[in-house]
Order: C-alpha cells, then structure tokens, then sequence
C-alpha cells in the first residue's frame, strides 16, 4: 500500500434524511482525509450530523435517511458505490464501529467468546477454532481486560459499563482493521474508566497503525486523544486542521464560541463566553452559512455558501471572516 | 440506525410555531390508518344509533301494543298485517328484528361502557396508590388483584348473578368487580415507571399535596396504557354479557340485549329460521370487532416509545 | 454564625427485601440473603449562606441520593439534616414546609424532570398557587416574570415542554424551582445533558441568579472542569464517603487524598494534549459489596495494610481542608 495515499478519504459526503416535514440535510458536504495510524476528532453538538457522518461511512444509514452524493474512498475503493454484500465483507472486518452503547455490539445471550471467534469465522474461514479463540484472548488482553481466559467465557451481563465497553473495543479491533470509527465511546462512562479506554485507545492505534475515527461532543477528550480535529455545525465541517493549530488559534466564530464557552482553569468564578442563541433546525438552515444567525461577525456576505478556504496553512475553514488576527499571533 | 431519524425529528419539532397539543398530534396519527378510521366510523354510528333508539327504530319493541304474536318469526322483508315491512324479519315474540337489535345495542352497548366506565375509575385509583405508596399497601392490593385475576371471569361473573339476581344493573355490578383488576394491574405497571422520573421527584419537592400528585401529575401520564386497555375490556365485557345473557343468567327476557336476541333465536335455528339468531350475531360481531380495531390503532398511537 | 445548611452523619441504605420465595429459601439454609447497598455512609458537611459547594464523584458514589435526602425527595436511614441550625426531624410541620420550598432542586434529564402532559404556565405556577405566593388571576403575569427571569419569553407559556430544545427546557426547570422563591437550590448535574454552547449560557444563568437572588447552591457534578468553575468549595465522594473537602483552589492546587489526584488527573482538560500518564487501574467496586477498610485501597497507589482493615476519618488536615486518608497519619 502507498502510504502517501489516505487510508480512507472522505469527499463531499451528503447525507439527508427525507421526513414528512422536510428534507433535513444531516451531512452536507463533508470532506476529510485520514492517514495510516492517525486519529481525528469529529467535534460536534447534537444535531450537528457527526454521528450520521460515521453512519454514512460505514453504510449503516437506514430509511428516511440516504446517502445522496459524494465518495468515501476506503484505500481508493468507493465505499458509498459498493453493494450491501461488500459492505458485509468489509463491515467488522477493514472498518469497524464502535458504539456508544457497547450492548449494540454484543448480543446479550451469547457469551463474550462465542461472539468474537464468530467475528473471527465471518470474515476468514481459513483460520481454525483454537487460533480464533486465541486471538480472542489476545485481543481481551490488549485493551486492559485482566484474566482474558476466564472473561472469555462470561456473558456481557457480567460485565461493567467500562469493561463491556473494552470488550465491544477488542471486538472491533479483533480483524485488525484498518479504520475504526468510535461514536462517543466513553460518553456513558465515569472520568477514571474513560481515561483508561483513552490511554488504552491511542496506545493501540499507534502500535497497529489503526486508522481511528473519534466522534465525540466533548472537545477537552479531543484534546487528549486525537492528532487533528474536525469541527462540524449543522451538517459541514466547519474548520479542521491539526489538533494544537485548531485549539489554540481557532479561527472560525463557531469553533471560537465553542472553546471559549468550555469551562476552565482561568476564567474561574466569571461568565463563560456563550455562544447566543441554539442549533437551527435542519429543515429550516438560513441560506449560505448555517451559523449567520448566532455569529457576532455577520454580515451581507454570510448569505451565499461559503466554500472550503485556507486562510491559514494546513486548515480548512468555511468562512467569509475568519479570526485572522488570534491565528497569526 | 432509527436512533438518528430520532435525533433529526426533535430538533424540527422544536422550532414548530405553532402551538401544538399532544390531542391533535394524537389525532393525526390516529387518523393515518383507514381501517382503523373506518372502524371510528362505523363505532359512531353504533353509538348514535344506541343513544337515539327511540327515534330510529321503526317501532317499539317494548311496546306490547304494538307487538303482534301473529306476526312472530316472520322472515326478512315480509309486510305485517298493518303494513310494516319487516326488513330482517320479526323474532320469536313478533317483535320487529330491526327495532329490537337497536334497543339490544343499546343495552349491550350500555352496560359495556358503564361497567367499563366505573372498573376502570376504581382500578385506576387502587393502581395508582399501590404504586405511588408502594410497601405494604402495594403488596395487599396487588395480592388481592392476583386473586381476582386466577379466577376464570365467567365463573366469577356466573356465581355474582346468581346471588344478585337479574336485571341491567345486576349484570353491571358484576362485570366491574369482574374488570377492575385488569385496570388496576395496567395502571400500577405504567405508574411504577412514572413514578420513578423526576417530574414526580419535582412534584415532592415543591410540597405538592399527594392527592394532586396523583391525579394531576401521574394519573394524566399513564391514561395511553389505560385507555388502550379500556377499548379492549369494553369489547370483552359486551362479549362477557351477551355470553351470561345467551346462557339465560343476567338480563331479564323483556329487556333483550344481542345476547339474549341470539339465544332467543337459537332454538329455530335448525327450523330454517336462521335471521332471528344471525343479525344481532352479526351486529355483535361488528360492534366488537370496530371497538377492537380502534383499541388496536390507540395502542400503536399511544405506544409509549413513539410518546415524546 | 450557624451555617445555612448542616448535614451530620448521613447515612442512607437501599434494602432490596427478599420475597416470598426469598424468605422460603432462606429458611431451607440457602445462602440468599437481603441485599443493602451503603448508597450514603454517614456524610457530614456544612454549606454556608452565599456559597456554592460542588458534590464531586463517579457514578454509583451517593452524590445524588445525599442530594434528595437534602431536597427531602428521600428520607435518610440514618443521621440529621439541619437548615438554618434547625434539624429537619425537630421542625414544626409549619417550619418544615418552608423548609422543604426553601431547598428546591434541579434535575439531570430536561426531558424526564418536565411533565409532557402539563403547559408551562400550569408547570411553573402549580405550586407558587397552592402555597399561597399568588393567586389564580395573578398567575399569567407571576409565571411571566419567572421566565423572563430565566431567559424565556413569556410568550411561551401556553406550549408543552415538547416543543423546547434541551437548553429551554432546562431554563424551564430552573423556573419552576424559582417560582417558589427558595434560598438554596441543589442542582443534580443539570448541565450534563445539555450541548457546550447550551451549557455555558445555563452556567452563567445560575452565575446571575445567585448573585440576583442571593442563592446557595450544592453543585453535584461528576464533571470536574464545571465545578470548577462555580464552586467556592468542592466535597468529594468515592463509593458512600465524603473523601476530601477543600477550597477549590486549594483541592486543584494541591490535591491530599489519592482519589482526589487521581480524578484531577484524569479530568479531559483543553490544554491537556497527548495522553503522557498511566490512568488509575481497577474497575469502581459495586456499592452492593465495597471493599474493607478504607473504600480506594484496591486502586490506590499508596495502599497499606491498614488501608485493607481500618476506616479512615474524615479530619482536618489544615484549616478550611478535611481528608480521610491514613497517609496523612504520617
């Protein structure tokens, strides 16, 4: 495989959902790239059609929702123009999911090793039962599950919120596949459990080259875990570029508004900054850009599409008024 | 993937305008099925025809006067000798069939409701505090509702009637004590999960007497279940009379309900005279099966996981 | 001064009583036997009049039963609640009325904690009607005023809470405990289901409200960063127990017990890139069977063997600051 080229490249994904009462456009447009062993952040609120994004990735968007234009380019094979059956092949197997609900992974009746070495099976007859199972037992140790052997035979009931979510993560990463997509994985959990899945998370995609996808609202997880980031509002990619780059000189007002309404050291005891105002309605978005009505640099231009520009290096954005200044300090 | 359909519609439902009762989104959706309208339809004009009897029927069927014995067991479609055409007939007693079906809808009808109308007021109450109170008042009613619902409801509906006797208010009495358990079991199951969210936490905490949190905050949340519930044990009950009424316990001779109409027909049956059985059997039919259908269409209407 | 708000030895077990068959087990030698979760062991803390006191722990650690024992949502098992140095169980029923309306809560969920089948105005102006702080026709202009209060535009009170974002029903929420005019409000993580930009306009809300209405509040959060930010004091809980009491500043600079720095640690932050520590292993131990001793020790990095068999106390180790740590023994 070249490794220049990205493992998965997403290029104007537009994904809508058609409703009595409309049509909402989820996902509209939404382009990013991601390389072998990286890990990008998908940082948005709800409503802002990052989970949907993922969805589209994977093929798993159900009626009223399509897929209507654009390509996901999976080591340069179209994923959004192959049939359900290559779906099936590569779903589990090259590209995995994980939930934030671990138990949409497991089945509740079946035990935790008869779930994984059917995982196994699926996708490679050749190899044998005992082979399976080890790999199994291997894939429990990797992401921090002590005792593998015994906790293979359990059922996932008999798991806690955290472990059931490690075991859904060894699931996923039983085929060693070379993209993984994590919607909010660690929402459910408590802070010490999620700083063990984090640590345990970018432990492995480091090691096994693991292209990971990380779809969170929070963006202080973000800071921890991912190497760039991607800001979505009202179904785009609002600004995206590295992670440091992004955080620290945000030049888009929405990913401005955002990181200065998150709580933190210094602005102890005062306001927060906030953003006025709350997520328009995907059926009724504003012509041209969806966040003119809560932005404080608004103007007559805001009422044409903004296109992707790169008013700094290395960072798209879509706006007409960027935060030059704060970027070039 | 429902779960981002789901994701989408609140948003949209957010920025509606218009102000929007839950009572007209519930009609909307009722209304989306045909069948289920059409059996609203023909409900109605069963229950108008039941309200008004006395000024659509063609003749009285009470009215002895009226009534000739020279004209029992007439088929259907036969003029009497005053020159009344009998459209389905006349029964064993002379009575014009027509007339005497809407005044035993009527009765059918009416005991269906009331009985319905009353266990379901004293099953709700004793459901709700069995729930809210939980403890020991919970465990004594509910052992009691356990009891109740062992036994089969006709046995139970048979030993009241021949202790009480005959009569439309005997045969009511007993099929509330017969249904109220039903009512009581449904409520307490919706109230429990009620009981537990925290409007019902706020409620508390704003000192909001019992009573009212009751009535006015849990009761309102868990009507889905129990109206669903209530359509269903209406049709059940109308069925349970005209069952006691055919086997000639409940309703007094003179005063037919559909039941007592078949089981006055039964015996002429094999004589070839099958309508004075056959038209209440088929009015009855359709009665419980419309009141089924729209109890059917209120349950996927109400069903609590599409209820925001 | 007495303080606004005493809690001394709180204490609240959840008994799941064996039933029928239960009990017949039992009697025939089976080893079933009544399940009790410790859900809040003998907790103390003050709270005093203008302050903001941020409730702290992981799932499963108390903090929202000891907030409806407080909001007398729930009776405790064991131990006293005072208000204003009266003890809640020595209260005339006239004292405790306005006891109970005095401590108002908000709720997690903006959906479940809102009546579906009531309109706003019948939410907020229930219960200001029934206790007498106005009257049926001056209802409209009361709930009116709340809800400008709170950001809302009067014009909505005629719609139901389905027809609210999130964010709005939550301000709703926050109306309907105003409505009554109380002096302290408990607020059971009631950003932690809202949107960052939604949570920063209801954080500074209750920024306003305090200082507009002279408010108390007891945060209860498991999220550390917003605690943070409005709290003057911070108590942490672990599995039942209070652990640590500290200033804020002081608990951030210098954290004692070893829970507390493994939390702080642990907090995702912004200006916390790369993940470059080792997370605290172990699972947090079921309430239904925690361990001896001291509740951490299976996870603490310090652990001793006194740690296994004694329970620490809860003491002043500086002035303002408690932990119940036996390292601080010396």
């Amino acid at each position: 495989m070249n490794d220049s080229q990205p493992t998965l490249s997403v290029q104007n994904l537009e994904t809508h959902f058609f409703t009595k009462e409309g049509v909402a456009k989820a996902v509209n447009g939404v382009s990013f790239d991601i390389a072998k062993g990286e890990i990008m952040g998908l940082v948005g609120e709800s409503g802002s059609g990052k989970s949907v994004t993922g969805f589209s990735i994977i093929g798993l968007v159900d009626p009223p929702g399509e897929v209507v234009g654009g390509k996901v380019l999976f080591n340069g094979e179209d994923l959004v123009q192959a049939g359900e059956e290559r779906m099936r092949q590569l779903r589990g197997n090259r590209v995995a999911m994980i939930f934030q609900d671990p138990m949409m992974t497991l089945n509740p009746v079946l035990r935790v090793d008869t779930q994984m070495i059917e995982t196994v099976l699926a996708h490679d007859k050749s190899v044998s039962k005992d082979e399976a199972r080890q790999r199994s037992r291997d894939a429990l140790g990797q992401v921090g599950i002590p005792s593998p052997d015994e906790r293979l035979k359990a059922y996932p009931h008999q798991f806690s919120g955290g472990m059931r979510q490690r075991v859904a993560i060894a699931i996923a990463l039983l085929n060693k596949p070379d993209v993984i997509i994590a919607d909010e994985p660690t929402t459910a959990l408590d802070v010490t459990i999620q700083g063990q899945i984090l640590y345990e998370a970018q432990k492995l995609c480091r090691e096994t080259g693991t292209a990971l996808i990380w779809i969170t609202h929070d963006l202080a997880v973000v800071a921890g875990l991912a190497d760039r980031i991607s800001v979505m509002y009202a179904g785009r990619v609002v600004e995206q570029g590295k992670l440091d780059d992004v955080l620290d000189h945000p030049v888009h007002p929405y990913t401005v508004g955002l990181l200065g309404s998150v709580p933190g050291h210094n602005t102890r005891g005062q306001r927060l900054f906030q953003i006025p105002g709350m997520t328009p309605s995907l059926l009724k978005l504003p012509p041209g850009c969806a966040f003119q009505e809560r932005c404080p640099r608004v103007d007559g231009a805001c009422e044409a599409d903004p296109g992707i520009t790169h008013p700094v290096d290395g960072r798209n954005v879509r706006c007409f008024h960027p935060h030059l200044e704060e970027a070039a300090q | 993937m429902n779960t981002i359909a789901e994701q989408v519609a609140p948003i949209a439902a957010a920025s509606e305008v218009k102000v929007e009762t839950p009572f007209r989104r519930f009609c909307t959706a009722f209304l989306d099925s045909k069948v289920a309208t059409t059996a609203l339809i023909v409900l109605g004009i069963l229950i108008f025809m039941a309200l008004f009897a006395p000024l659509i029927s063609p003749t009285n069927p009470y009215d002895l006067a009226v009534v000739s014995i020279l004209d029992s067991k007439m088929p259907p479609g036969t003029k009497s000798l005053d020159g009344v055409t009998f459209l389905l007939g006349t029964d064993g007693a002379g009575r014009d069939l027509v007339s005497a079906m809407i005044y035993g809808l009527r009765i059918s009808l009416g005991v269906g409701v009331m009985s319905g109308i009353f266990a379901m007021a004293i099953g709700a109450t004793v459901g709700l505090i069995a729930a809210y109170f939980g403890g020991r008042t919970e465990n004594i009613i509910m052992r009691i509702v356990d009891i109740q619902l062992s036994f089969p409801a006709i046995l139970v509906a048979l030993i009241l009637l021949a202790i009480l006797g005959k009569g439309v208010d005997k045969i009511t009495i007993a099929l509330i004590i017969v249904q109220w358990a039903y009512y009581a079991r449904t409520v307490r199951g919706s109230a429990l999960v009620e009981r537990n969210k925290e409007y019902i936490e706020a409620a508390t905490c704003l000192a909001i007497g019992h009573r009212r949190i009751l009535f006015r905050h849990l009761l309102p949340n868990c009507l889905p279940p129990l109206i669903v519930v209530g359509t269903i044990q209406t049709a059940h009950a109308i069925s349970l009379e005209a069952t006691l009424s055919f086997l000639g316990v409940g309703l007094p001779v003179s005063e037919p309900s559909l039941g007592l109409l078949i089981s006055n027909g039964f015996d002429y049956m094999l004589s070839g005279k099958y309508w004075i059985s056959f038209f209440p059997g088929i009015a009855l039919l359709i009665t419980i099966v419309s009141i089924n259908l729209v109890g059917d269409q209120l349950r996927d209407v109400l069903n609590p996981r599409l209820d925001r | 001064m007495t303080a606004m708000l005493e809690v001394k030895d709180l204490t609240k077990n959840f008994v799941k009583r064996l039933d029928m068959a239960g009990k017949i087990a039992q009697k025939l030698g089976s080893s079933i036997r009544e399940e009790v979760v410790h859900a809040v062991d003998t907790a103390s803390f003050t709270v005093d009049k203008g302050e903001v006191v941020g409730l702290v722990g992981e799932s499963g650690c108390g903090k929202s039963t000891l907030g409806r024992m407080i909001a007398g949502i729930l009776p405790p098992t064991a131990g006293q609640i005072s208000f204003k140095g009266v003890e809640f169980t020595s209260m005339t029923q006239e004292e405790g009325d306005a006891a109970a309306l005095a401590i108002q809560m908000i709720f997690q969920d903006p959906f479940a904690s809102l009546n579906p089948r009531m309109r706003v105005e019948e939410i907020i102006g229930e219960a200001p009607v029934i206790h007498g702080m106005t009257t049926m026709q001056e209802k409209a202009n009361y709930v009116g005023e709340t809800m400008e209060r709170v950001g809302l535009g009067r014009e909505y009170s005629r719609r139901y809470p389905h027809q609210f974002s999130g964010g709005q029903r939550q301000r709703i929420g926050i109306a309907r405990a105003l409505a009554v005019q109380p002096e302290f409000l408990v607020c059971d993580e009631a950003i932690a289901a809202l949107d960052v930009s939604i949570q920063a306009q209801v954080i500074n809300l209750f920024m306003d409200l305090r200082t507009d209405l002279d408010l108390t509040y007891l945060f209860i959060s498991h999220d550390l960063s917003v605690v943070e930010h409005i709290s003057d004091r911070l108590v942490i809980m672990y599995l039942g127990r209070i652990v640590e009491t500290a200033p804020t500043d002081e608990l951030f600079d210098k954290p004692n017990h070893p829970y507390t720095s493994a939390l702080l640690n642990e907090v995702p932050r912004l200006d916390h890139r790369g993940i470059d520590y080792e997370p605290v292993s172990g699972e947090i131990p079921s309430p239904l069977d925690p361990p001896p001793g001291c509740h951490f020790h299976p996870r603490c990095p310090h652990a001793m063997d006194r740690c296994k068999a004694e329970i620490p106390v809860l003491r002043e180790i500086a002035p303002g600051r408690l932990s119940a740590c036996h390292l601080n023994d010396g």
